[in-house]
């Protein structure tokens, strides 16, 4: 197979940046990564732009503030999980041998507070059914309920994903919590307290691949980037249904995505060190490890306990802090997620390094549903 | 008395005379399966052959919260409660997503009889009734 690599990566930070549009944030991501890549006009054939706010064209005004049109350029918009999609193509169309290198860049400025979606119908949303935060709500309470977790498993997710992110410069909250702040936050929907759950916010990353020889030393090699959606059935998974049946049979579809990337790179969850996965809401994150494969569902209480996901663990998750401490802009959140691991698998994380990590893996899933999951090696 | 709001979208269930709220799903001929709201396939095997099928009135409840600020779009009260309550049907359960009447969810436990019931609720073009879930068994089954 050919072999995919990362030439270089870019991020501007998550956060809230006033009257900074996006396209400017998109920009000054793309431009760090293709200084890094050592890309400029000509040096590509194609690139993609993830977004699911940007509006038209998103893509075309990012690359046009840097002269660089000329190329296809395709906007990709699959819900959180949009960066990993446009991920998935650029790599697809470099190993099909279409091209030989692609920009992916995610942009995203997300509105304040719930985020309001062209996905319910108006219906819908006048009968107060477009309350985003009250169906991951629902889920963590099934998930409390089902595998002996408890509100204090929540809040340590908090506590452990804010501690990374106090290391992450380009992260929107870069101070430690306890757990008895965030179970003082305000309750958005029982079981979920307000700091449990990301903010929707603003921000962009970028990355070049590139076909390549992956021996050159710290060469980052893209192993595999599959996307599935979700198989029916399933009344609270990301798509949201207004019925279910008894789903515990019906492989959610971050399994199917992590099963996809798994046979594709010829490795397993076992050789993975260093994990970035999706915490919407810090259920999620739970969720989401049993889901790919990291441990076995009720066993997320222990690993909490005992460390193991946090930096100097056997296994850190979310050591950028995750979303809970950057933000989700969208668009760019699954792309600032494999700036992270390159940076780590290139030992260039500083303080919150992962000591001689080699095989990482990228999670998102939301809206759609979409999950998207990512392996890089070195 | 609200009973003239109209209902907040079409096909989603049928008001009795007697005030009773019936949701309204689809059954496929080939798989059996029952959904809500009615697809013109079969949500679960895509087969073209979905009947109208009515949902019982009585069911349990699954999963409960209460969402305290008003979601986009949204001109009704808060906070309010949100849920999923579980339907008995011939081919295993239907979990339906649903507002609950009772904002205060705390006292509520998992199994409890919940009956589908109609409620107006106010929007930028007037009063709908849309269908929520109240604990109790409602009278008779």
């Amino acid at each position: 197979m050919t072999d995919v690599v990362v030439a270089g990566v870019g991020i501007h930070p998550f956060g809230r940046h006033g009257d900074t549009t996006a396209t400017a944030m998109g920009a000054a991501a793309l431009r760090d990564a293709t200084a890094e890549a050592g890309v400029s006009r000509g040096g590509f054939q194609a690139a993609f732009c993830a977004t699911a706010y940007g509006g038209v064209a998103a893509g075309h005004r990012v690359l046009g503030s840097l002269g660089l049109t000329g190329v296809p350029i395709v906007d990709v918009e699959a819900g959180c999980a949009s960066g990993g999609a446009a991920l998935a193509l650029a790599a697809g169309a470099i190993r099909a041998g279409q091209y030989d290198t692609v920009l992916v860049v995610g942009i995203e400025k997300m509105p304040r507070g719930i985020i309001r979606s062209s996905f319910f119908p108006p219906w819908m949303e006048a009968g107060g059914l477009a309350a985003t935060p009250a169906y991951f709500a629902l889920r963590a309470q099934r998930l409390l309920r089902e595998q002996d977790l408890t509100v204090e498993d929540l809040a340590a997710v908090v506590v452990k994903n804010r501690a990374h992110g106090v290391h992450n410069p380009d992260a929107m909250f870069t101070t430690s919590v306890t757990a008895e702040q965030v179970l003082a936050s305000r309750v958005v929907s029982p079981p979920l307290h307000l700091w449990m759950l990301c903010s929707p916010n603003e921000g962009a990353a970028a990355v070049v691949l590139r076909r390549g020889d992956t021996s050159a030393p710290g060469a980052v090699r893209l192993d595999a980037a599959a996307l599935r959606s979700h198989l029916p059935g399933s009344v609270l998974d990301e798509s949201t249904p207004l019925s279910g049946i008894e789903d515990g049979t019906i492989t959610p579809p971050s399994a199917l995505a992590a099963a996809d990337a798994y046979e594709a790179a010829g490795l397993g969850p076992e050789d993975v060190d260093v994990v970035e996965c999706q915490d919407t809401d810090a259920a999620r994150e739970l969720i989401s490890w049993a889901e790919l494969g990291l441990c076995a569902p009720g066993d997320q209480a222990r690993l909490l306990a005992d460390g193991d996901a946090s930096i100097g663990g056997t296994r850190p998750v979310n050591p950028s802090g995750g979303l809970l401490s950057k933000g989700e802009p969208l668009g760019a959140s699954a792309l600032g997620q494999v700036v992270e691991l390159v940076r780590q698998l290139r030992g260039h994380a500083g303080p919150r390094q992962v000591e001689g990590a080699r095989v990482a893996l990228a999670h998102t899933v939301g809206r759609g549903a979409n999950a998207s999951v990512v392996l890089l090696s070195t | 008395m609200t009973e003239h709001a109209p209902a907040v979208a079409p096909g989603l269930f049928r008001e009795g005379a007697d005030g009773t709220l019936t949701l309204v799903g689809g059954r496929s001929r080939s798989s059996g399966r029952l959904h809500f709201p009615r697809s013109p396939v079969c949500p679960w095997t895509g087969a073209d052959d979905v009947d109208d099928a009515d949902l019982p009135r009585h069911g349990r409840l699954w999963a409960w919260t209460t969402v305290t600020a008003a979601p986009p779009g949204y001109a009704g009260p808060v906070p309010f409660g949100f849920g999923v309550v579980e339907f008995d049907d011939a081919d295993g359960v239907l979990r339906v997503v649903g507002r609950i009447t009772v904002a205060e969810t705390e006292a509520l436990t998992e199994g409890t009889p919940m009956v589908v019931v109609a409620e107006v609720l106010p929007t930028e073009d007037g009063p709908v009734t849309t269908w929520a879930f109240a604990p109790g068994s409602g009278g008779a089954p």
